[in-house]
């Protein structure tokens, strides 16, 4: 059986090692590292690895773990195409059955 | 722009609750869930619920998700599925997008019940296929009615670690031990002794290594960790097994609550940064309210009745209740909520709720 990589953030492919190359080179803070290696930048948006990589500061820097949490989050909070984004309209939608069941209010 | 009074976000056991109880008062609730299916996590859980029998005790996971689905329709609350909500604004208005467009949507009031995310373990080998959360392995077994594996190791003894590996044996898997890296199992006693009756080791003060296979997992080396949680070497030892399911606690998702503003507060018991908030459900911005899981990991009953609170608490602040009968209901959810947070374990998470109402 061959060797697995030890990866920390699975969406970049960033491994401890580069997490913690990361770290060794002045990265102190979640932004930082994913700055450096884009853990976190991901599909997830770092649901998966922040925590994994707050432990590995907290350990490193000999600090509580809640320090290096969440981290900068900003819209839009989860993966989404850029031209829904551009056309984001308002309130009308379709029901579940397909058909139009509100009418957008006048604004 | 369409307008509601109450816009709940996530349509859980949480977001069911304050749907509810916000409509029935007379709220005009638009609830959104990102999944296909509202209900959150309980359409997965078969087992029988304990506990008191307004706590439905003795009602399956997923009985309890039809008798809400049909309480939320009677109380005529709206409920748009598939849309994942993806921004909070300064104004108050919720956009929330599916395959096909973005939509704009406009409350008074703003529930956030969006629940909580599986934590995980990184080791070499961890992205190899058949290494998953406990929570994948029970949608893979109890909504599509799939094994996720034959052989299978478990890394995590609380309740979800437990009941999952339960229902992998009753769907017909082997679980072939599992692991705890505290001294101690964590979750309660009647799972744990269902599973001990069942025959699977529980190895304390071990956990997962590394993950091993050619293209998919076929074993996995585990070790025997010291009180800082380090694997001791000379400890190790291969598992063959083709499932890895980790069950190491969950986090509250709370990049809604932090894009709107909501202030963090960091609570261990409680599984990591959630919302602050009151007695009230209400979080540090005014038109905002928090339930459930993101309000601190506990289990669906508790989720339910801090939703329940959070609608009671929308609806008296649209006018919609008087203060008499609003402080009845609320004590009579409170006092639901604090049986609940009794003993050992609830009392932990009871201590720990104050700590967040006091911060």
């Amino acid at each position: 059986m061959k060797q697995e990589r030890d990866i920390v953030c699975r969406c970049e492919e960033v491994t401890r090692e580069e997490i913690m190359e990361a770290i060794r080179l002045g990265d102190d803070s979640l932004d930082a590292i994913k700055k450096r290696t884009r853990a976190g930048m991901g599909f997830c948006q770092g649901r998966t690895c922040k925590r994994l990589i707050a432990q590995i500061l907290s350990a490193y820097y000999h600090l509580p773990v809640d320090q290096f949490l969440p981290g900068s989050i900003r819209l839009p909070i989860m993966p989404i195409r850029l031209s829904l984004l551009a056309e984001t309209v308002d309130g009308a939608v379709e029901s579940e059955e397909g058909g139009e069941v509100h009418a957008p209010d006048s604004h | 722009m369409k307008h509601y009074d109450v816009i709940v976000v996530g349509a859980g056991p949480a977001g069911l609750g304050a749907a509810i109880e916000a409509g029935r008062q007379g709220a005009k609730v638009l609830l959104l869930d990102e999944n296909d299916r509202p209900g959150g996590q309980l359409f997965k859980q078969i087992h029988k619920f304990f506990g008191s029998r307004e706590h439905y005790a003795g009602t399956r996971g997923f009985a309890i998700g039809r008798q809400l689905l049909q309480e939320a329709e009677e109380a005529g609350v709206e409920i748009h599925l598939g849309r994942r909500v993806w921004g909070i604004f300064p104004d108050g208005s919720v956009t929330a997008a599916n395959d096909t467009e973005s939509v704009r949507y406009q409350g008074s009031y703003l529930i956030l019940a969006t629940g909580a995310s599986e934590n995980a373990l990184a080791f070499p080998g961890c992205t190899l296929p058949g290494v998953m959360t406990a929570g994948a392995a029970q949608t893979f077994a109890n909504v599509h009615h799939v094994l996720p594996g034959q052989n299978i190791v478990m890394v995590g003894s609380g309740n979800v670690g437990l009941i999952v590996t339960y229902q992998l044996l009753q769907a017909g898997a082997n679980v072939k031990a599992i692991l705890e890296a505290a001294p101690k199992l964590s979750g309660y006693a009647v799972h744990a002794g269902k599973v001990r009756r069942a025959g699977v080791p529980v190895l304390l003060s071990h956990t997962v290594t590394r993950a091993m296979g050619d293209g998919s997992l076929e074993a996995v080396e585990i070790a025997q960790v010291d009180e800082h949680f380090a694997p001791i070497p000379g400890t190790e030892q291969v598992i063959p097994c083709d499932t890895l399911c980790l069950a190491v606690g969950l986090t509250p998702r709370v990049e809604l609550a932090d894009v709107s503003g909501c202030d963090l507060v960091w609570s261990g018991p409680l599984g990591g940064k959630l919302p602050r908030h009151n007695r009230h459900m209400e979080s540090s911005r005014s038109n905002i309210l928090v339930a459930g899981d993101l309000a601190g990991i506990e289990e669906a009953s508790t989720a339910l009745d801090e939703g329940r609170l959070a609608g009671t608490r929308a609806a008296y602040r649209l006018g919609l209740l008087d203060v008499g009968t609003y402080e009845g209901r609320r004590a009579e959810i409170q006092g639901r909520l604090d049986r609940l947070r009794q003993g050992p374990f609830g009392e932990k998470r009871r201590r720990a709720k104050e700590e967040v109402w006091k911060a």
